[in-house]
């Protein structure tokens, strides 16, 4: 029993962890039908912008301070990259879906040299609040905290996003925008500044996934983006791609069939099997997917 | 917006096809010449051929370019490695460039080939020749199996799903399942069970001609899957799926076949790669080979023959030698954050792509075409 209720809930922290992940992803499908490889340099600016931040702070705060102020600055330095890549780079490039993946291509490869170039390949460890480190005793098992902390952010981001998409007016040219972009352009509309505002949300919950990710790993590495990259993508394409409360279920089940089976088979099934639901989904509801047209 | 945009022509739209095709595929006869002029086109192919296979034989020196006497191990083993990678970015292409499949699964198929023949040489004590089938015959049963089950989606999910296969097979190399992929490590070539030729420094030339032979091999599959009816099929999958759907192609079909090929064309590419390089590196597996094979095919050409080979080529040589600007002269006066950026070759190679991407869609082949049909009008 206890074994359970630690699965299900560290299940549930790795999917929180996804869902965050993904939910930038999803929305830049979504509305602009860009697969953005560069999610994953966002999310490594992220972390090393929180991991500088929280090296140049005075030592003297408290490592839960550092921490704050470091995913502040996580969250404002991807919300600033994906401006600045979808101004420069994405915007030029508008319907050309292959030439945008391409060029999201080589910015990921060039944003985890550059980071690889100076930092170096080693993973270098981050500080954690004490508290986060430790564990509660919940019905006999001892569930590490910091999981309470993902599932809290990831909660409250995908309250967010939902409030921002059902009560604002950009949620309803998102939305809109998702259902069919020439429509909205043909009523007046600027797509392109929604699109602008999009790439920067993704960016920002990038940043944010970042900082977790290196937190939940305790160090920062240069390919660390790439390798949640990987599952942020299974996410989106299981939760139907642009969907985000599909995107949101499909990072909880994932999670979750990911720790069960590392688990209760052997460690690296967990993996295997991600792949194994997503061809299984595929299998049976092809059409539930959004992504027959590139 | 749009004057900026009007340059960027997509290659897949018929303007820029047209010309790629025209430079590859030979145009429906119309008289005599046809068979003299297949000829002098096949021409620039064969002397290339020729020249490289004569390189083993040049002890020239070209510092700065080659580490070495040209026919000396180190640059052999340098330019046998730029060549396998230039046939598999060849195979790639069948997918990418001939039929439009954005596939970021190719990796997988590499890899299979490449970890199928040291398993089934060392683990399963085959002999040679039917260590090199085994191999084949499996990969090419994975890529069939791959392949009926991402095809079931298009476009980018169809990139997303192959990208997680590709993954998956990463995993399972790196967990080491019953010692046979050896982990991290790799698996080195058993060296008793290969030709005493292609073992050894001083035996690279052998290892070199292997590989080019491989190239030829590519080269000729590819040239006659495009001439075929299925590669013309291909082309119109490319061009326009729904259109070829409609005019009664069975498009799932075409775009299997073309997996398989370039699949088992990659998994070749596997297997000599092992075989040059002594080993399998599950470097191989990762989705950065992936991505990279893309990458050389853009940065080449698309669709083009010499585009995917002079791609792979120049990428794998930039890769292994970018590495020396670093230390060049000039450099030394920058930042200390400049020169770690630019010592990663990666580095230098992404932001060229993106580069390449934006100014020159049909590649650096497809520039120098142009550049060459320009300055032969006036």
């Amino acid at each position: 029993m206890s074994d359970l209720v630690l699965l299900l809930v560290t299940g549930l922290g790795l999917g929180a962890l996804y869902f965050i992940a993904a939910s930038g992803l999803s929305l830049i499908y979504g509305l602009m039908g860009v697969l953005n490889f560069a999610h994953g340099v966002f999310m490594t600016a992220g972390a090393y912008a929180a991991w500088l931040t929280m090296g140049a702070l005075p030592v003297g705060w408290p490592v839960a301070g550092r921490l704050v102020v470091g995913v502040l600055v996580a969250v404002t330095v991807g919300a600033v990259v994906g401006l600045v890549v979808e101004v420069v780079l994405i915007r030029p490039l508008y319907r050309h879906h292959i030439q945008q993946v391409l060029v999201t291509v080589g910015l990921a490869l060039a944003g985890v040299a550059a980071a690889q170039g100076i930092w170096g390949a080693d993973p270098r460890p981050v500080e954690s609040p004490a508290w986060m480190s430790g564990t509660t005793d919940v019905l006999g098992a001892r569930l590490p905290n910091d999981r309470f902390v993902y599932l809290l952010v990831a909660a409250a981001l995908f309250a967010g996003l939902l409030a921002l998409l059902h009560l604002t007016r950009l949620g309803l040219v998102i939305r809109a925008g998702v259902e069919n972009r020439t429509m909205v352009e043909a009523l007046g509309i600027n797509v392109h500044r929604t699109f602008t505002t999009v790439f920067a949300l993704g960016g920002a919950a990038a940043g944010l996934a970042g900082v977790l990710y290196s937190q939940y790993a305790g160090a920062v590495s240069p390919a660390q983006g790439g390798s949640l990259l990987i599952f942020a993508f299974i996410v989106v394409v299981i939760g139907g791609m642009g969907s985000l409360t599909g995107t949101a279920v499909a990072a909880v089940v994932v999670g979750l069939v990911q720790q069960l089976a590392n688990y209760y088979a052997a460690s690296g099934v967990g993996d295997l099997s991600v792949v194994l639901l997503l061809a299984l989904v595929l299998l049976l509801r092809p059409t539930s997917l959004k992504g027959a047209t590139a | 917006m749009t004057s900026r945009t009007d340059h960027l022509t997509h290659p897949h739209t018929p303007s820029t096809t047209q010309e790629v095709v025209a430079g590859t595929v030979t145009p429906v006869a119309s008289g005599e010449g046809h068979g003299a002029r297949r000829i002098v086109r096949a021409l620039p192919a064969v002397v290339v051929l020729a020249v490289l296979a004569y390189l083993p034989y040049l002890p020239v020196e070209l510092p700065g370019v080659l580490p070495g006497r040209v026919n000396g191990p180190g640059s052999m083993q340098l330019l046998a490695t730029c060549l396998v990678i230039g046939g598999i970015a060849l195979s790639y292409d069948v997918l990418f460039g001939r039929t439009g499949l954005l596939s970021f699964g190719h990796a997988l198929f590499v890899a299979a080939g490449s970890y199928l023949l040291t398993i089934s040489l060392s683990t399963w004590a085959l002999p040679l020749p039917l260590a090199v089938l085994v191999a084949l015959a499996l990969s090419t049963g994975l890529a069939l199996v791959v392949g009926a089950i991402a095809l079931r989606v298009g476009g980018i999910a169809f990139a997303m799903v192959t990208l997680a296969f590709a993954q998956a097979a990463s995993i399972i190399v790196m967990r080491n399942p019953g010692g046979v992929t050896g982990g991290e490590e790799g698996r080195p070539l058993d060296r008793d069970a290969v030709p005493d030729l292609l073992v050894g420094v001083a035996n690279a030339p052998y290892r070199y001609w292997l590989a080019l032979s491989f190239v030829v091999v590519a080269w000729v599959v590819v040239t006659a899957l495009v001439r075929s009816r299925a590669g013309r099929a291909m082309a119109a999958v490319r061009e326009n799926e729904q259109r070829a759907a409609v005019l009664g192609f069975g498009t799932y079909r075409v775009k299997l076949l073309a997996i398989v090929v370039g699949s088992s064309l990659g998994a070749l590419g596997g297997v000599v790669h092992a075989l040059v390089l002594g080993g399998s590196n599950p470097h191989l597996t990762t989705s950065e080979f992936t991505l990279s094979l893309l990458v050389m095919v853009v940065l080449g050409g698309a669709g083009s023959r010499w585009g995917a080979l002079v791609g792979g080529v120049l990428y794998t040589y930039a890769d292994a030698r970018l590495v020396e600007v670093s230390n060049a002269a000039f450099l030394q006066d920058l930042p200390v954050v400049v020169r770690q950026v630019l010592s990663q070759p990666l580095f230098i190679l992404g932001v060229f792509f993106v580069v390449v991407v934006y100014f020159a869609p049909s590649g650096l082949t497809g520039l120098g075409g142009r550049l060459i049909r320009r300055s032969g009008s006036r």
